[in-house]
């Protein structure tokens, strides 16, 4: 539904974009995931046609909308690429109310054709009751939903979404996440989503694009980024964890100070991500989940917990290794250990994630 | 961008160059600069080649006593506008006292009254021959009342009348402190009392010094008020210059020289200002507590504010409406309809011109964002800065020049006699208009154009509303309130305005503002008060838009 091929964006020589390719397919959610200043939204930009590439193709269903080639740029105007977009700040219209904010986009319609999208809209986002109320007398979360039923309206090809819930509290961020995936499933509509929130990534999107740098680092399932990541940016950004140095034993075998873990050796072994069989005697920075080390009173290698965070359901203990090395352990919070206690640990690794040094 | 290399196909592709014209936005922020550059230069060139014998003159005669006056005026003014200005802001936006409510608007009010119409009625109140005058004279035998017509008394007249452009900025600047500052302040062991100077008053001084420039900047352009007192300064020099003496060399040395004033003042500001733009980081913290005034200190607030009222409001008022209804019937005759005729069609077509050309600037900045265009934008609204006295100069000499090079050709091809094209209309006029008012429109017309953010233009764009429809659809719609603000100060201040429409009107045209002037330099306050009735009824208008905008009520 919508495909970026090798698409580059550079302002004078200044790379904002390099090489980024990737493909929707039709009712996909798919999300750029990076710190700020990574390039995910000039990425959406493009898309929706703010912006111009300046090498590479952008494909929306079977149609062409940008194109960059023998140095001559096409470019489809925003109004006639048919995706819907839901930006950061909502962009309501203040003088509006909600119903016609919602009917914004409906010029065209008959007046009851219009009556009845809206009503549908409306219905979808749980706000029939609001239907007359100026965006100014809602609540954030409000606003939010009045903004996809106003991008959702015109029945765009493509829904693109820039940053949706920055701007809400932590808890409505989650609720709403879920509820706006919900509808987007519902009405089974292809969308891109552009944030800086692991978590709302996760809940959010089927598939997503790492983004650093202006280059996509990867683009995979939430599991995958998670479990395999491809590269150190990729492994540092998703979720948390801690590198420890290794060496390389054998093809199933890597060697650090907690032991020796058994398993498949996975991710950038070598420089250029050429070679997937690591050598012997081969340097490598391992990575070490806080759900990879287990608490276990009965094992012999022992570490000294040196912080701890409640987060209700478990504890996030620092620990540190008799060799010095500190590493995260994610244990349950019935294992209330003091600052300074030395507790029992074991690896629970099933694959070996190792970049070489 | 992209060099096109072609033409831009046809249909739904378009090549990368903007849809918009490059030239269009900067030729009309230019265009717009010109209208205060012309002038500027037309007086200045004067200076070029002075007319030795002119200058001598008013080197001799005239500018010792223009300099030391307008000195005075200007201290004096300053001075006390600052000090009643931030005095009455900080007792009504940060303390709490019997009627504290009613004056935090109503002592704006006084901004309706043009300070020209303050100043004759005091004249005719404190003169010898006046009612207040007599009234002491003969009912407490108070023999000596301090002489009105005096350095004095233009700067008292004047501070009652621009004492509210401080109230109003400083007002703004301490209410938008909040109260966690002084919290804090207080948290680290310094008094109430003392955070005022340590904190409020320190944050509240670029609010201060705004208002202060405007109102000098007012003052180093009035007119009418020193014309009522026989007080001589520039701009009434300019116009003696020109009416009297009828050399317009003399006239435009005289402007040039004000606008080195002018200068001087608006480089202090800036210098002054230099660093001290505070970002508002710790507003907020709810409404402030206020300090609450108890016994004497609160009948001493009360008194103080009410005395500032009275004297700047109440007494004006209520003396113009009694010498109205003694002379409405034998001075209310057509020629009324003519004054207010003239004053409403001015007014009209300046506020309608001043409204499209800040509109037009307005666009042209949002199109161009870049610091240049900034610059320009600024350039073209620095005429409210020029006083009318110069920029009535400025636009008069090249347009008669413009006209006898018409009239010169005409003559030389046909040999037949023309009069003036250019000069006996209603040209100069507005084109001065608009160079003086162009900031007072462009204001509103710029807060409201930033309230339409990007986003907001792209949420419409990708629902399909484009150029034409998007202008109907989203931005007048929103610019509603701010563009009909902006007619309304440009209304009324080209209603009130003297020295342009006095100076460069056709012959015989006479305005309600104009007829006022002729009265009071006649002596006739009686009947001047009915005409200048008319001013401050329309010049209350947006007094309501600026109550309501400032929060004062609250």
């Amino acid at each position: 539904m919508l495909a970026l091929e090798h698409v580059a964006l550079s302002y004078g020589a200044k790379p904002v974009l390099s090489d980024v390719s990737f493909v929707l397919s039709p009712g996909q959610i798919g999300c750029l995931l990076g710190p700020s200043g990574c390039g995910k939204t000039t990425a959406l930009r493009l898309i929706a046609g703010f912006e111009q590439l300046t090498a590479g193709e952008i494909r929306i269903g079977a149609e062409i909308v940008s194109a960059f080639a023998n140095s001559r740029g096409f470019s489809l105007a925003p109004e006639q690429r048919r995706v819907g977009l839901v930006f950061q700040d909502y962009a309501l219209f203040p003088h509006l109310d909600v119903a016609k904010n919602v009917a914004f986009g409906l010029a065209a319609l008959p007046a009851t054709d219009r009556r009845m999208r809206v009503a549908e809209m409306l219905d979808l986002v749980g706000l029939s009751h609001e239907a007359e109320a100026y965006p100014h007398q809602l609540s954030g979360g409000q606003q939010q939903r009045v903004a996809l039923a106003r991008a959702l309206a015109p029945r765009p090809r493509l829904l693109l979404l820039d940053e949706p819930f920055s701007n809400l509290d932590v808890e409505l961020r989650e609720k709403l996440s879920l509820e706006v995936r919900d509808i987007l499933k519902q009405e089974a509509i292809t969308a891109l989503l552009v944030t800086h929130d692991q978590h709302e990534a996760f809940a959010m999107a089927d598939v997503i694009g790492v983004m650093n740098h202006g280059v996509i680092q990867q683009w995979d399932t939430p599991y995958n980024l998670y479990h395999q990541p491809a590269n150190r940016f990729v492994a540092d950004f998703i979720g948390q964890g801690v590198l420890l140095p290794g060496e390389v034993l054998n093809s199933r075998q890597v060697e650090i100070e907690l032991g020796v873990l058994e398993g498949s050796v996975d991710g950038d072994c070598s420089e250029e991500g050429g070679c997937t069989q690591c050598e012997l005697g081969c340097r490598v920075d391992v990575l070490i989940r806080p759900d990879d080390i287990i608490h276990d009173d009965a094992s012999l290698l022992m570490a000294e917990v040196e912080r701890k965070a409640f987060r209700g359901a478990d504890f996030l203990y620092t620990l540190k290794l008799p060799g010095g090395q500190r590493v995260l352990a994610q244990v349950d919070s019935h294992h209330n250990h003091a600052i300074g206690e030395k507790i029992g640990i074991r690896l629970g690794v099933d694959h070996v994630v190792a970049f070489r040094k | 961008m992209i060099a096109a290399e072609k033409a831009p196909a046809a249909g739904a592709f378009s090549l990368f160059s903007r849809a918009t014209p490059h030239f269009g936005p900067w030729t009309v922020a230019l265009a717009l600069a010109l209208l205060t550059l012309i002038p500027l230069a037309v007086v200045a060139s004067a200076m070029l080649h002075p007319d030795q014998t002119i200058w001598d003159h008013l080197w001799r005669h005239v500018l010792p006593e223009l300099l030391v006056n307008t000195l005075w005026l200007v201290i004096g003014v300053g001075v006390g506008v600052t000090l009643l200005g931030t005095g009455l802001a900080w007792l009504t936006a940060a303390c709490d006292f019997p009627g504290r409510k009613f004056f935090a608007w109503a002592l704006l009010l006084p901004l309706a009254l043009p300070a020209y119409v303050t100043a004759f009625v005091w004249i005719g109140l404190l003169d010898f021959t006046g009612g207040l005058a007599t009234w002491l004279r003969e009912s407490w035998q108070i023999a000596w009342i301090p002489p009105i017509r005096s350095r004095g008394g233009v700067i008292l007249v004047m501070v009652l009348a621009l004492y509210p452009y401080v109230y109003l900025t400083a007002r703004t600047a301490f209410q938008g402190q909040g109260r966690r500052l002084l919290e804090a302040a207080q948290s680290l062991g310094i008094s109430r009392r003392r955070a005022f100077f340590r904190v409020a008053l320190p944050i509240a001084r670029p609010g201060i010094i705004a208002g202060l420039s405007l109102a000098l900047m007012e003052t180093l352009a009035d007119f009418g008020t020193v014309s009522v007192f026989n007080y001589n300064t520039f701009t009434t020099a300019i116009y003696k210059a020109w009416f009297s003496m009828f050399s317009l060399p003399a006239a435009s040395q005289l402007a040039t020289i004000l606008v080195f004033f002018v200068l001087a003042l608006v480089t202090l500001e800036q210098l002054s200002r230099s660093g001290a733009r505070y970002a508002a980081s710790a507003r907020g913290g709810g409404g402030a507590r206020r300090i609450r005034l108890g016994g004497a200190n609160a009948a001493l607030a009360t008194s103080f504010a009410g005395l500032v009222f009275l004297l700047a409001f109440v007494i004006p008022i209520i003396q113009l409406l009694i010498w109205t209804r003694a002379i409405m019937a034998t001075d209310l005759d057509a020629r009324y309809l003519d004054f207010a005729w003239h004053s409403l069609l001015l007014a009209g077509l300046g506020a309608a011109l001043v409204v499209s050309l800040a509109m037009a600037l307005g666009y042209a900045q949002r199109l161009r964002p870049t610091p240049a265009m900034q610059f320009t934008a600024r350039l073209a609204t620095i005429g409210y800065a020029l006083p009318g006295a110069v920029l009535a100069v400025g636009f008069y000499i090249p347009v008669a020049g413009l006209d006898n090079l018409i009239i010169d050709t005409w003559r030389e091809q046909t040999g037949e006699e023309i009069g003036q094209i250019l000069g006996g209309t209603l040209a100069v006029m507005l084109l001065a208009y608009c160079a003086r008012f162009l900031a007072v429109g462009f204001g509103p017309v710029e807060t409201g154009l930033a309230r339409i953010t990007r986003t907001m233009d792209e949420a419409a764009q990708v629902l399909g509303a484009t150029g034409l429809k998007r202008l109907f659809r989203v931005h007048l719609p929103m610019l509603r309130a701010p563009l009909l603000a902006a007619a309304a100060l440009a209304f009324v201040d080209i209603m009130k305005e003297l020295p342009i429409t006095l100076m460069t009107r056709p012959f015989g045209w006479d305005t309600l503002a104009t007829r006022v002037f002729e009265m009071t330099s006649e002596g006739e306050w009686e009947r001047a008060a009915l005409p200048a009735v008319a001013i401050c009824v329309v010049g209350l208008l947006p007094i309501f838009f600026l109550v309501k905008n400032s929060d004062a009520r609250t």
